[in-house]
């Protein structure tokens, strides 16, 4: 089902009710949750998680029961729903695909990772699959630049991403394979990650230590002071589809190295290097770079 | 050539070990320490102690930690907070994810010991809400510390009650200002406040509130730990101590390098393998993009508050993004000022309806269908942003459109010389190969 790209229809007035047993569940929840903040409209932003766990989306029914839960009007709850990117206001798939195409992300190829999969998966920003699976957006920069360009699939990271590396990992989502981040643990259906957004831990073992410590951009910088830095991968992921760190973390062994990502002089330290000089043209007004 | 001792992880230094993240790996490298030193010592000696270090705001803006610490009224009567933003946004900032992700236990710590000191009973760390592998270790994070007796009731024994609430938040990158962080926090929109009153005076439910970035605060551990002395070894008289350096973009070897401040980009390239094999660097940001741009000539500007800020930019997040020159500037700065439009929180005027305008000019320009006279349009609006606006979001939109008309005027021109833009996108990706690329030398010429 592609989603419509219009303005969402205003919610039917009232929305109708959770059934009791999922109200009376909800409602625990949202006590734990109130519970951790000295006042409790602190809790509006985890509740509107919690709903969007419930039900995929922030529906009519979740907005009238974080009222409800919080002394409320549905408009103030609406008015804050609908200024944080995060909250969906309509269904979406079960994996939510984030391709960052800030600056940085976007000049590192993140442009053509966002191409390719809108060409792959045909549907454009903010449209989810026909079969319910996949979510495509671009976002906004996820501070794994140091990773570029990322891919985020329910906010976990797939850092080093390449058109191809993304292509495959949409396609292992479509066909219900696992999909390994190169940081986090592995996924669960964006209704879930919701859950963990309000504040739940993921109760599935083993998760929280998944993922190692960070991948080889994370670690680079101490390696190199303490000497155990190899260079046989310095960019850790040029490799279309491999990934920068598997889920044993940071003491796996890096990915093999590739003809092109080994160490070679620059034109930064080579005078002579045939690349033309970064900067101005020299005809121009006087106070710009030489 | 840079010897990699130059590099002093301190914040860093237990990544490479077996499950850093844990209680267990924290604590065998000396963790919670410096909390126990803060515990023995009346809280108004680990203020002074924190503003003896020296130390300077992480976040970006450099202010003296301590001395923030110090503005909290005490005695008041009135409840206070401390709050960490976590809502590392800034982009090309990627330092605060790493290392919560991979030593949660360090801000831990540096929050018990800054709460100890501002006498605040009920802490938070509102992290942004995209990053679930981290917010996954910083609740596991909270639970070990609860139940090894750092945060509840009497804090090892000391009498010291603390809560501490880890909050997620939606997705907003002006929750990254302190007061719009606040209004966020208190589960309405977030936009922020008129200031005065500031934090210190009316933060959190109008209570004191000190408002502190992720790495500032677990800075304070070793501070703690290790002494006033050690920490001023490292970095300048005005810039002490250690700080993240995470280099992105077109870098040999991308990523964290953690050293005194006062280091040069030159030297941390040397170390990061250089600029990408057959490439120069062409323009760079020293603090993500609300930093004005900086070109090769400021290669030796030393990246501390002083030497950045004297060659015309800020340190801000210490978020050195390097593009080569394969890199369109006007493409880059389109592309940023799209993120400060769509991120702009529509509170005030100059920015709300100012970014648009910037976008639809900066549109116009990178497809060749602008002419001159858009750019001192251009300019003239960043100027009607610069200082006119609400908070720093809007003075941030303006400083990459106006370093970079300074560096790259003629690259604007080229533009619509060209009818186009002149540079191959392509040749800037990550998986371009190594060979020197002749696309972008149209704007050179």
């Amino acid at each position: 089902m592609s989603t419509d790209l219009g303005m969402p229809m205003p919610p039917a007035k009232p929305a109708p009710p959770y059934p009791p047993e999922v109200r009376a569940r909800l409602e625990v929840d949202a006590k734990e949750v109130i519970g951790r903040y000295p006042q409790a409209r602190s809790a509006l932003l985890p509740l509107l998680h919690l709903v969007q766990a419930e039900e995929g989306y922030v529906t009519g029914t979740g907005i009238e029961f974080c009222a409800d839960i919080l002394g409320l009007t549905t408009a103030e709850v609406s008015a804050v729903a609908t200024f944080y990117t995060m909250y969906r206001r309509r269904q979406g798939g079960d994996f939510h695909v984030g391709v960052c195409t800030n600056t940085l992300c976007a000049v590192m190829g993140g442009d053509e990772i966002f191409a390719s999969l809108k060409d792959h998966l045909g549907i454009g920003n903010k449209e989810t699959t026909a079969d319910g699976v996949v979510t495509l957006e671009h976002i906004e920069c996820n501070a794994a630049c140091d990773y570029a360009p990322v891919v985020m699939v329910n906010w976990e990271f797939f850092d080093d991403a390449t058109p191809q590396s993304a292509r495959e990992l949409v396609d292992d989502l479509r066909a219900g394979k696992d999909a390994v981040p190169t940081r986090g643990a592995r996924l669960c259906t964006f209704r879930d990650t919701s859950r963990i957004l309000a504040g739940f831990p993921d109760e599935r073992p083993g998760a929280v230590d998944e993922g190692g410590a960070g991948g080889t951009a994370s670690l680079v910088g101490l390696r190199i002071a303490k000497g155990t830095h190899t260079d046989d991968a310095p960019r850790s992921t040029t490799v279309p589809g491999s990934r920068s760190a598997t889920p044993g973390g940071a003491n796996e062994t890096p990915p093999a190295p590739s003809s092109h990502d080994a160490p070679a002089r620059t034109a930064e330290s080579d005078p002579a290097h045939p690349a033309p000089p970064a900067g101005n043209a020299p005809d121009q007004d006087g106070d710009q770079a030489p | 050539m840079t010897e990699p001792s130059l590099l002093t992880p301190v914040l860093s230094a237990n990544w490479d070990e077996h499950q850093p993240w844990t209680l267990d790996t924290y604590r065998r490298d000396g963790g919670y320490d410096g909390l126990r030193k803060a515990l023995a010592m009346h809280p108004d000696e680990v203020i002074q102690t924190v503003k003896d270090s020296g130390l300077r705001g992480r976040g970006g803006a450099g202010f003296p930690t301590g001395m923030k610490w110090g503005f909290i009224p005490q005695n008041d009567g009135k409840p206070h907070y401390l709050v960490v933003n976590a809502d590392e946004s800034e982009p090309g900032t990627c330092k605060d994810i790493p290392l919560m992700y991979a030593n949660p236990h360090v801000l831990i710590e540096g929050v018990i010991i800054a709460s100890y000191a501002i006498r605040s009973g009920h802490a938070f760390i509102y992290v942004r809400g995209e990053v679930v592998p981290v917010l996954r270790r910083l609740h596991a994070a909270v639970r070990e510390a609860y139940a090894a007796g750092y945060l509840g009731k009497n804090v090892l024994g000391s009498g010291f009650d603390l809560e501490l609430t880890v909050h997620a938040g939606a997705g907003a990158y002006i929750c990254g200002e302190e007061t719009a962080l606040l209004d966020s926090l208190e589960g309405r929109r977030g936009q922020p406040r008129l200031r005065p009153p500031f934090p210190a005076v009316a933060g959190l439910y109008a209570s004191p509130t000190c408002v502190n970035n992720v790495e500032s605060i677990a800075s304070v551990p070793p501070i703690l730990n290790k002494g006033v002395e050690w920490f001023r070894s490292m970095g300048s008289e005005k810039s002490p101590g250690f700080t993240l350096y995470s280099l992105s973009g077109h870098v040999t070897r991308p990523g964290q390098y953690e050293a005194p401040l006062g280091v040069t980009l030159r030297q941390l390239l040397d170390l990061a393998g250089g600029v990408r094999a057959g490439h120069r660097i062409k323009f760079w940001t020293p603090g993500g993009s609300s930093t004005p741009m900086f070109t090769d000539e400021h290669l030796d500007v030393p990246l501390d508050y002083e030497g950045v800020g004297a060659a015309g930019s800020m340190l801000g997040t210490k978020a050195l993004q390097i593009f080569d020159e394969t890199v369109c500037v006007v493409r880059a700065v389109l592309r940023w000022t799209e993120f400060y439009e769509h991120e702009s929180c529509g509170k005030c005027t100059p920015c709300r309806e100012g970014t648009y305008w910037l976008t639809q000019l900066l549109t116009r320009l990178e497809h060749g269908e602008g002419t001159e006279e858009d750019l001192e349009t251009l300019l003239d609006v960043a100027d009607n942003i610069l200082g006119k606006s609400f908070c720093a979001l809007g003075d941030g939109a303006a400083s990459p459109i106006q370093s970079s008309l300074k560096y790259f005027r003629d690259e604007y021109l080229a533009h619509f010389e060209h009818g186009g833009c002149p540079f191959d996108t392509a040749a800037s990706t990550a998986w371009a190969t190594t060979a020197p690329a002749s696309t972008g030398a149209g704007a050179h010429s």
